[in-house]
């Protein structure tokens, strides 16, 4: 640092420009237009006719048609009963895990971030195998064991118990992160206050620690029930084999021959407005958290003994983890060697044939890796970089308007992948920018939906970077992109890989937009899933799953490899 | 096989050619091109075009068998196969050509009325292969050369002969109305997939859409494509198929599967699927070449081997086992009343079924 500032000294800063400030500018119109150009093609499309004419029709179809209402009220049903679970079970584990003398705590954060990162539709998929009524794996076993009949069954994963289960699955992950780390930041000296004052554990859990995390719970509940409302793949896999419609498999269906964007459009509008709306009341709710951390630092919470609960809650967390976990991952290897998706492999009926299908057969899985490949390494470098210069601005309040910057780059959170899908699609059929067809438009797409969670990541990292280092270089005359160079890139490289690969990933487990966006030249490995799944080739989707997971959890361990990384955790 | 054998009663095979013929023409002059043989000189320039995409809704197994087969017949034209069910792959096509998107080389349907439609909008390619004009019968190829059957089979009803006893098997589709089979039967979506939205307009024909009104109370599993429910039948996971492709039943039946076909007392709806090449297709040569091959002998005794379908290439032979087609009774096919129909198929459809 010091040598890059030296040599920096000599360049006499009259004859410097400082480009920051067009480039700025240019990013914030390339923003506006990424995210205003899609919405108002939606919003335009759901106010006109099929002969272009403005009417109010298709809002009125939506709310009279009982095929639009009852998916209306299923996607709710379905989003409140997955927050509701999702709450009740990652509430508990988070305070476990992040206030208790837990064995095997590091062991659950692990499996909950291995439940995150699994793509929900394959969770979905792993699910059908084990509990579909009939041929599932468990009710097999369930049958075999207690010697009940045929008909009987345990689960019936074709429900809306069962996609609700299977929501909750990988969406409680989201509840745990928020939970966890709000417990991880709460002074412990507040509890302290209260056990010296006499309170007793129950009642300083009651009075103290509860409320102190109830911001942060609430905030958990609303993203959670914001991910069950807009998830395409698990209720397409496992709602229209039940014969119901959720509100995303009807905006994709609305899209299926003939096509009515113009219905789609409407009934996306809806999801839309209500997760602004829910992500206003959450940004009141967390608005108020500022009052635990007020106080500056504080010692690490005391880590309360569990004594003889100890060995019970850990087993019993990890028995919880078994259901997005273990078990998925466990039925996908079985139907991967097994000759029928639902048989259970023995040392005679292993089969290659899957294996040998995927790799030698399938014509169309080298096409979808490759694009997988390309889009993956390109939205995490665009994205990085995007978020890495509006995180900067943001931070630094280098320019006039970065709280702009800082609300464009936030503001696709509240876009459902599927929404965005119907408003890309809408925009980039037509001239002048015919992107459908090409990498292109997915790119835009994975940009677009990966900018919120690598900004909040990469505002964090550049935050924890004391401004004075880059002070001291532009006093020694280097313009502000060169001290950007020299000085806060260098540091910040841990903290950019990072968001690099968790972007990577966030472009693989990516259905909802993609399935809109696609054509038979751009297709991605979900969508080729997705296909596979339409015609039952479960020992084909296994393979590639079990290949999608293995690159997922590599790229997930080399981050935890770099020094000072061990515990980075999503963002969403 | 001459087509006279291919349907067991003459009224139909008359009825059903003059369907064809009709659907099949649009002048009372033929504009069909010479036959063309597969020369050096086609293989040569099909090598150098390198590859060739085939848009088919041939289940996907059997689907990359015809491509690996060709691959090795003609090394060095590598064959791209984008399976979809055939709503899906029209879907795909006429969103593609709307962005003047032209991807795909070679498509095969299940739904007839597919190539009436691309036929009609001047896509397809004049281009008759050798084979279809020396050995297929008139009413199995365009009468301007643009598309020709390229397989045929029927949509059954099935059972898994591990939870249903022979004798207690469906034995037509009345039958899967009985209460019995209540929360067991499985079926696929017209909107997915072009064996079923066939199937459809010939049941709705000639049963009445009060089948469907009563099936549909029955609780049907609903899969999308009609190569599902014998994959679903093979798992256990329901007793009985409503619908879905006789050729997954032969093929999951002879490797041991427990599954056995059903032909329904009121008739089988026959589903014919033609092959088309695209004038605008990114790699005419193999494009050319490709459907060639996918009519000749060796290739149409591959699909009847290997994938349990049927052609109308008279010199190739029926597996021993299987059901001649001659002996089904089959429900008549109409491309052009599905062509027709098919939009409100699919809505009455979505009313009924929910989905």
């Amino acid at each position: 640092m010091t040598t890059a500032a030296l040599s920096a000294a000599p360049a006499p800063r009259k004859f410097g420009v400082d480009v920051s400030k067009p480039v700025l500018y240019a990013f914030a119109a390339a923003l506006c237009v990424l995210i205003v150009l899609p919405l108002s093609w939606l919003v335009l499309y759901s106010f006109t006719d099929a002969q272009g004419a403005l009417t109010f029709s298709n809002f009125y179809r939506l709310f009279t048609e009982s095929t639009f209402l009852e998916p209306l009220i299923t996607t709710f049903i379905i989003a409140t009963s997955s927050a509701t679970i999702c709450c009740a079970v990652a509430a508990p584990m988070g305070w476990l895990v992040a206030r208790t003398d837990l064995p095997f705590s590091s062991v659950v954060r692990a499996l909950v971030t291995a439940s995150f990162v699994t793509p929900p539709f394959l969770g979905a998929i792993a699910w059908e195998i084990l509990a579909a009524p009939n041929s599932g794996l468990l009710n097999k076993t369930y049958r075999a064991i207690t010697g009940a009949g045929q008909d009987s069954h345990l689960f019936n994963i074709y429900s809306i118990e069962g996609i609700v289960f299977v929501i909750s699955c990988y969406t409680f992950p989201y509840v745990f992160v928020l939970v966890a780390n709000s417990l991880d930041r709460t002074p412990g000296e507040l509890e302290d206050a209260s056990s010296i004052l006499g309170g007793g554990r129950w009642y300083t859990a009651r009075r103290v620690t509860i409320p102190l995390v109830l911001p942060a719970l609430l905030a958990g509940a609303l993203v959670a029930f914001l991910q069950a409302m807009t998830l395409f793949g698990s209720p397409a896999i496992l709602a229209l084999p039940a014969g119901f419609h959720t509100m995303t498999t009807k905006i994709w269906s609305l899209f299926q021959f003939p096509p009515k964007p113009e219905l789609a459009a409407a009934a996306s509008l809806p999801l839309l407005i209500l997760t602004v709306f829910l992500l206003r009341a959450e940004h009141m709710i967390l608005g108020r958290r500022g009052f635990s951390v007020v106080g500056g630092k504080y010692g690490a919470p005391r880590l309360i003994p569990l004594h003889r609960w100890r060995w019970p809650a850990s087993i019993l967390c990890l028995m919880v983890l078994m259901l997005p976990v273990f078990l998925p991952y466990a039925a996908l290897l079985n139907a991967t060697f097994s000759p029928v998706a639902t048989t259970f492999v023995t040392f005679k009926n292993a089969t290659m044939h899957n294996v040998h299908f995927v790799l030698f057969e399938l014509s169309a899985a080298s096409l979808a890796l490759k694009n997988t490949v390309i889009l993956g390494t390109a939205t995490a470098t665009i994205g990085t970089a995007i978020a890495l210069v509006i995180a900067y601005v943001a931070a630094r309040q280098a320019v006039p308007g970065h709280r702009l910057l800082g609300f464009l780059a936030t503001a696709p959170i509240a876009i459902p992948g599927i929404v965005l899908g119907v408003g890309l699609f809408l925009s980039y059929t037509r001239p002048p920018f015919v992107l459908y067809g090409t990498l292109w438009i997915l790119l835009i797409a994975f940009v677009t939906i990966a900018l919120p969670s690598a900004y909040q990541q990469l505002r964090a990292a550049i935050r924890s970077i004391h401004p004075e280092l880059e002070d001291a270089s532009r006093i020694l005359g280097a313009t502000r992109l060169r001290s950007l160079w020299q000085i806060t890139a260098p540091l910040l490289r841990t903290g950019v890989i990072a968001t690099w690969c968790f972007v990577f990933v966030g472009v693989m487990r990516e259905l909802s937009a993609a399935i809109i966006l696609f054509t038979s030249e751009t297709k991605v490995i979900s969508v080729l899933i997705y296909d596979l799944n339409e015609s039952g080739d479960l020992g084909a989707i296994s393979v590639i799953g079990i290949g999608m997971l293995i690159i997922t959890f590599a790229v997930v361990i080399a981050v935890n490899r770099i020094p000072g990384f061990g515990n980075v955790r999503f963002r969403t | 096989m001459r087509l006279s054998k291919l349907t067991r009663r003459d009224v139909l095979i008359g009825s059903s050619a003059l369907a064809m013929g009709a659907a099949f023409s649009t002048g009372v002059m033929s504009a069909a091109p010479p036959a063309s043989a597969i020369t050096p000189e086609l293989i040569a320039a099909a090598k150098k075009e390198g590859k060739v995409v085939w848009y088919t809704s041939v289940d996907l197994p059997l689907a990359e068998k015809v491509a690996k087969a060709f691959e090795a017949k003609y090394p060095g034209v590598v064959v791209r196969v984008e399976r979809s069910g055939a709503e899906r792959v029209f879907q795909r096509i006429g969103q593609e050509y709307g962005s003047k998107i032209y991807a795909c080389d070679v498509v095969n349907s299940s739904d007839a009325a597919h190539s009436i439609v691309w036929k009609k909008q001047n896509m397809l390619e004049a281009f008759v292969p050798e084979d279809v004009a020396k050995f297929y019968p008139a009413e199995h190829k365009d009468v301007d050369g643009q598309f020709a059957s390229f397989r045929i089979w029927v949509s059954i009803i099935a059972y898994n002969t591990d939870l249903v006893k022979k004798e207690d098997a469906p034995k037509s589709f009345a039958d899967l109305l009985d209460p019995k089979w209540k929360g067991k039967m499985v079926k696929a979506h017209p909107g997915y997939s072009g064996t079923i939205m066939t199937a459809t307009f010939q049941m709705q024909r000639d049963l009445g859409w009060g089948y469907f009104e009563k099936l549909a109370a029955q609780n049907v599993m609903q899969v999308q494509s009609s190569a599902d429910p014998p994959k679903r039948l093979a798992l256990g996971e329901r007793a009985v198929m409503a619908d879905g492709n006789e050729y997954n039943i032969f093929e999951i039946g002879e490797k041991g599967g427990p599954v056995a076909p059903v032909y329904a007392t009121e008739g089988s709806p026959l589903i014919i699927g033609p092959t088309a090449v695209f004038k605008a297709a990114p790699n005419p040569n193999a494009a050319k070449l490709f459907t060639a091959y996918s009519f000749s002998q060796e290739c149409q005794q591959l699909i009847i081997d290997v994938g349990g379908l049927r052609s109308v290439h008279p010199q190739t032979k029926d597996k021993p086992g299987r059901i001649p087609f001659k002996d089904i009774k089959v429900m008549k096919d109409d491309p052009a009343g599905v062509e027709a129909m098919s939009d409100e198929i699919k809505q009455r459809y979505s009313k009924i079924f929910k989905v």
